[in-house]
């Protein structure tokens, strides 16, 4: 059972003080004083006055704004879906692998996930570039391709021309995929894990077929472990900053690297802060979200 | 993923035995060389003796030479891990103190304290670094120009920060499998509150500590964005120092850097291992676990 407080109340105070001042003192108030600044206006280079206004909300509605919030949701929400499509098999594929392989391909998904994420985001640069290893096949494809069409009597293929695969919107969306897939398939795995095997083997011996049973059986089973795979690829690859800086275009912008440059270009803190609160209702209403669909999910398992 | 499956046997593969299946087979080895080749082409290519990086032109070690002489560069790496080394320790000792008092009390404001400790593992980086920078610069302004190390106290406490959290998860979770009724004995045999913190319940939750402990250290070594808003000229960290020299250009330094700090990390995830089992590979999943 647990104790109440006042038994032991030196004890407590002690062990809870840590935790609460740091939790306070260095994430809570500085969180509450970008939210405050959110309400403020520029005076002069340096000084931020707290005038209520709600400007800084009303500039980020501008089309401009708007629109990058627009495609940074998009870009986020292809993003998870081709997380999905691409960790769900994974994810299926380990919890019905033998005992034990498991851990081992556990490990294999999650060794990408420990490693440090500018890493693998400047490898996949040497990947996608001009001169980097995808184009670099294509082109000796290509030469291959057209020394034989030579050779048989028709005409070559013309000059090679190397792939655009980087710094636009499409070398975004593989950094965004390759960087957070580990996120989804585990969740997924956890669900998966827990699933009833009989009712998967009953509907397989009662004649469905395995796109069917993955369908009709293991997807409405699986359904809040899919949401909460949805939620932790969908918050960080919103707020991604350092895969759209690096990997994308002029017009690859996303919500981070406008923060970013609010704070550290334009010197506009007031707007940036703005922009960051609104990343952070965001946030929030996608776990409010989440949380009624798993309550609701709970209720129909209870009734 | 390939060599598991190709072990050929007469028996048709069975209802659930996915893996034995080539459509899915063809599916984990994609997958599988989708995550690996970006990674394993680097750490390669950091061998390869020609300044374009493209074309293998025999092995080399001199980028890893140029990179262990370049003073900046092992300035950050040292930096990066002095902070990685102080952060791990603070936030092993205040995530398992949030734990510890979550598990054992009532106290009014519990759930607030509960859903506040999970609220640093959610909200996005972007955001808890310009709070980080503007918490810096106008609230606790960390003294320019002080001694090494010193000056990195801003950027500990800020990976600290985020985290004690997962510190905490890890702990709590720990803490679910015990049983309270052996605190409950080494009272009754007279020992004090803390004489039983000490003896009873801190070898319990050794292992999860250790595994906190790997956690935090990575995810401080890991850090980019948090640290990009609090770091100051003088307090480069190996993340930033990298991410400014792909700025410039793809070189074979920064393949032999990185090198390094992958073969790091891989230790670090095996000893991991090793501490706890396979259900460390799971414990860095913050969001999930948070949620539980």
């Amino acid at each position: 059972m647990e104790q109440s407080w006042r038994q032991s109340k030196g004890i407590f105070a002690a062990m809870f003080s840590a935790p609460l001042v740091w939790l306070v003192l260095f994430f809570f108030v500085p969180l509450g004083i970008v939210w405050l600044y959110s309400f403020g206006e520029n005076r002069g280079l340096i000084d931020i006055a707290f005038t209520g206004t709600w400007s800084n909300y009303a500039k980020a509605l501008e089309p401009l704004y708007l629109g990058i919030f627009a495609k940074s949701i998009w870009v986020a929400a292809l993003t998870t879906f081709l997380c999905v499509v691409i960790g769900f098999p994974v994810a299926l594929a380990i919890t019905f692998a033998p005992d034990k392989w498991k851990p081992w391909m556990l490990l294999l998904v999650m060794l990408p996930f420990w490693t440090n994420l500018l890493i693998r985001t400047y490898a996949l640069i040497a990947v996608l570039r001009t001169e980097g290893y995808i184009n670099q096949s294509y082109r000796f494809l290509w030469e291959n391709a057209s020394g034989f069409m030579t050779l048989i009597g028709l005409a070559p293929l013309g000059d090679f021309t190397p792939l655009n695969l980087l710094y636009n919107n499409f070398a975004v969306v593989v950094g965004l995929v390759y960087v957070h897939l580990p996120f989804m398939i585990l969740p997924l795995y956890s669900t998966l894990d827990r699933l009833d095997r009989s009712l998967l083997e009953a509907s397989l011996d009662l004649g469905a077929g395995h796109i069917r049973t993955l369908f009709s059986v293991v997807v409405p089973l699986a359904g809040a472990g899919i949401a909460s795979g949805i939620l932790i690829t969908f918050i960080p690859a919103l707020g991604a900053y350092l895969t759209p800086d690096l990997l994308g275009g002029t017009d690859s912008q996303m919500i981070a690297n406008v923060i970013e440059s609010q704070f550290k270009r334009a010197n506009n803190w007031p707007f940036g802060a703005a922009l960051a609160f609104l990343l952070v209702y965001l946030t929030f209403i996608g776990i409010a979200l989440q949380g009624l669909l798993d309550r609701s999910a709970r209720k129909r398992g209870a009734a | 993923m390939s060599e598991i499956s190709v072990k050929p046997r007469k028996i048709p593969p069975g209802p659930l035995e996915y893996l034995r299946r080539w459509p899915m087979q063809v599916w984990l080895i994609g997958v599988t060389l989708f995550l690996y080749v970006p990674l394993i082409s680097l750490m390669v290519f950091s061998f390869n003796d020609s300044r374009r990086n493209v074309v293998w032109q025999g092995f080399t070690f001199k980028y890893y030479e140029r990179a262990l002489n370049n003073e900046s560069l092992i300035q950050a790496f040292t930096n990066s891990m002095v902070i990685a080394l102080f952060a791990t320790i603070i936030s092993v000792i205040v995530g398992a103190m949030a734990a510890i008092v979550l598990w054992r009390f009532r106290f009014p404001g519990k759930t607030a304290f509960h859903a506040g400790m999970a609220i640093p593992i959610v909200v996005p980086e972007i955001c808890m670094g310009v709070g980080m920078l503007v918490f810096f610069a106008k609230v606790l302004p960390w003294p320019q120009g002080l001694m090494w190390p010193f000056n990195l106290g801003a950027i500990i406490i800020a990976h600290v920060s985020f985290c004690f959290p997962f510190v905490a998860v890890v702990v709590r979770a720990r803490l679910a499998g015990f049983n309270r009724e052996l605190e409950e004995a080494a009272k009754d045999l007279g020992a004090s509150e803390w004489r039983t913190l000490i003896d009873v319940l801190l070898p319990h939750i050794k292992p999860s500590l250790i595994a906190g402990a790997l956690l935090a250290f990575t995810l401080s070594l890991d850090d980019f964005v948090i640290t990009f808003f609090t770091a100051g000229p003088d307090t480069v960290t190996f993340p930033v120092k990298i991410y400014s020299m792909v700025r410039f250009s793809v070189t074979p330094e920064v393949n032999a850097a990185s090198t390094i700090l992958i073969v790091v990390t891989v230790l670090l995830t095996f000893l991991a291992l090793k501490v706890q089992g396979s259900s460390a590979l799971t414990a860095g999943h913050g969001g999930g676990e948070a949620k539980k």
